[in-house]
């Protein structure tokens, strides 16, 4: 097994192992410290970023961090690498990666095109050693695009997630809230309910109330219940109304076992889904969330660092092609990610690692009540992620769930980013909301008929 | 209502019903402007409320004064390994370890006669949450349960569910009830849960415990409730000899307990 080391300054450092080095490059996060991970001085975290500069890209496709035979991630990470496209880059150090990457010789093209040929440890390591000005710059060059009933991902566009959560999944509630968001222009990436109870009669009761208001107002969107891959499955097999099976994933096979799921059941979700043909412009069905930390909080991190873990989730998420991923970054805790500083770099780690990797990423930009953030934290992540061309974000009412207890956006936050940034929704539903006189951009707004609304969503006394 | 937003219905809001529909923080305001002031405003009291709960430490003096007008009860004043807050928000493992000053404490203070049940008060993430609740609890159960034994109560700050693990293997005790303090929401800031941990050892999984959560006044569940159904959880903890996924509340018209 090689060692590395690097001088900084008077003194130089030894690292035993690759995983050493990636985790004491790491910027700070409480969930290193937790692990036992974490650079020792800041000297000792800057040393190990010298190491990486100097790395050979091809390193990563020798030392597997995760031992090949016993994990199934870091099996389909290395068979599905693409030689041929990793080809312009492979006399790359990490180092020469963050400067080509942030050359003009890396468009749009040639992003796509490399992406197949970089593993989730190289973009890992790279963003390592990216300042957050960086991430935001490369992550915008980016443009993965997806499809189901519109368009998701094209230049100068942002799609929310109308996330309208019940504690006791009541119908009416839970129409009240979507109203709530289409009245202020949300829900194109998908109306995607957290459901309380995970009974499959209950996910199937909400999954066609859903699909009735979508057919009843003839609305180019998706709806998603939220619950586990398997009982999505069921209920496909019920003949439900699915349009995107979600699960959450993670970066190591025993942290996925962790969350009762592996590949071979999200390819029979994604098969089963795509077979039911429910989508008009494209077939792009699966919804995944992550987050850092999963892994360590399941006991399942084989002593590596938080943030190169979630990027081999990405690894997981693109074999399926997704409609949509993101990271739920603030939703933790902070013996993860301790406050606004972390949670606003991991926020703009994750969302960065995912575009470089292919995939169509949002973030639910969220914390909890113990983590050192607020809303002023929020603002400064929201508008980052805006400037960097982050596919969509997540909106519930005046930013708080009130069943998962925690806080996210308000729709007012995306409307906040499409007038500062001039970006409008997908085209698809930018078109349906100016036919329901929802839409606000671009002048005074006609007022829509809101009693034919309530009436027709069932909300009418 | 905004100047410009014409009422559907003349002289009625006709919002007002909808929002009765559901706790969240619905607008349902068609104008798209920024969020009222009023209501930034509320949402950053729940959060300050929600903040304080966390950092401010519980009423310890108010604690025990409550427990000792109870009678009958010896008290036991313990650490956690987590010297205070911020460690304690960073690091769950040594929330959930006693200190060696307590662990000598708790030791010491063992009846001869091992206890039916121990009864542990820990901070954890709501201060006003075992400063309003624990005690009165205490007292309830109490009189729920009179045919066990109490072995001494045992305050712990700093304190994570699984420190109560290490007060009962230290006093002998076969079943261990945590009152303590539950993460913040912004509805609610002073919710207590109840952890029900029938043979505690060094590493109980959460799925070996039966928890009880939202006991609190605000359409939470009310002290009278929560006893009915741990004293029902303890009765049934101690003729199964075990508490977690096995154990559930099958009370007539009762839902089924989740493991915490």
């Amino acid at each position: 097994m090689p060692s590395y080391s690097a001088t900084a300054g008077q003194q130089t450092f030894r690292f035993d192992t690759l995983a050493a080095v990636l985790a004491a490059a790491t910027p700070a996060r409480s969930g290193d410290e937790l692990a036992g991970l974490a650079a020792e001085t800041e000297a000792h975290r800057v040393a190990a970023r010298f190491v990486l500069a100097d790395l050979p890209l091809s390193e990563f496709l020798n030392e597997a961090l995760v031992p090949y035979e016993s994990d199934e991630v870091t099996r389909l990470i290395i068979d599905t690498h693409d030689a041929a496209a990793f080809a312009p880059l492979a006399a790359m150090t990490v180092g020469d990666l963050r400067d080509w990457l942030l050359s003009d010789a890396a468009d749009a093209r040639t992003l796509t095109a490399v992406a197949p040929g970089l593993t989730p440890e190289m973009v890992a390591a790279v963003s390592k050693l990216m300042r957050n000005q960086d991430l935001i710059a490369v992550a915008r060059k980016c443009q993965v695009i997806t499809r189901f009933r519109n368009t998701i991902g094209e230049p100068g566009r942002l799609s929310t997630r109308l996330q309208p959560n019940h504690p006791a999944d009541d119908l009416k509630g839970i129409a009240v809230a979507i109203l709530d968001g289409l009245l202020q222009g949300s829900g194109d990436a998908v109306i995607g309910i957290n459901p309380a109870s995970d009974s499959i009669a209950n996910c199937t009761d909400i999954l066609k109330a859903l699909d009735q208001l979508r057919l009843d107002f003839d609305m180019p969107v998706q709806s998603c219940v939220l619950t586990h891959v398997t009982s999505t499955i069921q209920i496909i097999e019920a003949g439900g109304p699915v349009d995107l099976p979600f699960q959450s994933i993670a970066g190591t096979q025993a942290a996925n076992t962790g969350f009762g799921v592996d590949l071979a059941v999200l390819r029979e979700a994604n098969e089963a889904a795509r077979s039911l043909k429910r989508g008009t412009v494209g077939d792009n069905v699966m919804y995944f969330e992550t987050g850092q930390g999963a892994p360590l909080s399941a006991g399942a991190h084989h002593g590596i660092d938080q943030q190169t873990l979630e990027v081999r989730a990405y690894g997981v998420a693109r074999a399926f092609d997704p409609l949509l991923v993101n990271t739920v970054v603030g939703f933790i805790g902070p013996e993860y990610l301790y406050d606004g500083k972390q949670v606003i770099r991991a926020g703009l780690e994750d969302h960065f690692c995912g575009k470089l990797l292919g995939l169509p990423m949002g973030v639910d930009v969220c914390y909890t009540n113990h983590v050192e953030a607020d809303q002023d934290d929020m603002d400064t992540l929201m508008t980052l992620l805006a400037a960097a061309g982050v596919n969509f974000v997540i909106c519930v009412p005046g930013s708080d769930d009130v069943m998962l207890s925690y806080q996210s956006l308000a729709f007012e936050d995306a409307a906040y980013l499409r007038r500062t940034f001039g970006m409008a929704p997908a085209p698809e539903f930018e078109a349906w909301l100016a036919r329901m006189n929802l839409a606000q951009e671009g002048g005074p707004r006609a007022l829509p008929d809101l009693s034919g609304m309530m009436q027709r969503m069932g909300l009418s006394a | 209502m905004t100047d410009h937003q014409r009422p559907i219905t003349p002289g009625a809001d006709p919002f007002s019903r909808l929002r009765a529909m559901t706790p969240s923080r619905v607008r349902l305001d068609a104008t798209g402007n920024a969020a009222p002031l009023q209501a930034v405003l509320d949402f950053q009291l729940s959060h300050a409320r929600a903040r304080d709960a966390i950092h401010q430490p519980a009423d310890w003096a108010q604690i025990t004064a409550d427990l000792e007008s109870l009678g009958g009860l010896d008290l036991l004043h313990l650490k956690s390994r987590a010297e205070d807050r911020m460690v304690y928000i960073r690091r769950p493992d040594l929330g959930r370890q006693l200190d060696d000053g307590s662990l000598t404490e708790v030791r010491a203070a063992a009846p001869a006669t091992p206890p039916d049940l121990a009864i542990v008060i820990a901070d954890g993430l709501s201060a006003s949450a075992v400063t309003t609740h624990a005690a009165r609890m205490v007292g309830h159960l109490k009189d729920a349960l009179p045919e066990l034994t109490l072995g001494p109560i045992a305050l712990v700050r700093e304190g994570r569910v699984a420190v109560g693990d290490a007060v009962a293997m230290a006093l002998g005790a076969p079943l261990c009830l945590v009152l303590i303090g539950e993460r913040p929401g912004l509805s609610v800031s002073d919710s207590l849960g109840a952890y029900l941990t029938w043979n505690p050892q060094a590493e109980t999984p959460d799925s070996s415990r039966n928890c009880v959560s939202n006991i609190h006044g605000n359409g939470g569940l009310s002290y009278a409730d929560a006893t009915d159904l741990l004293a029902y959880l303890v009765r049934g903890a101690r003729n199964l000899q075990a508490t977690g996924v096995a154990l559930k509340d099958d009370r007539p018209k009762g839902k089924l307990i989740g493991e915490g």
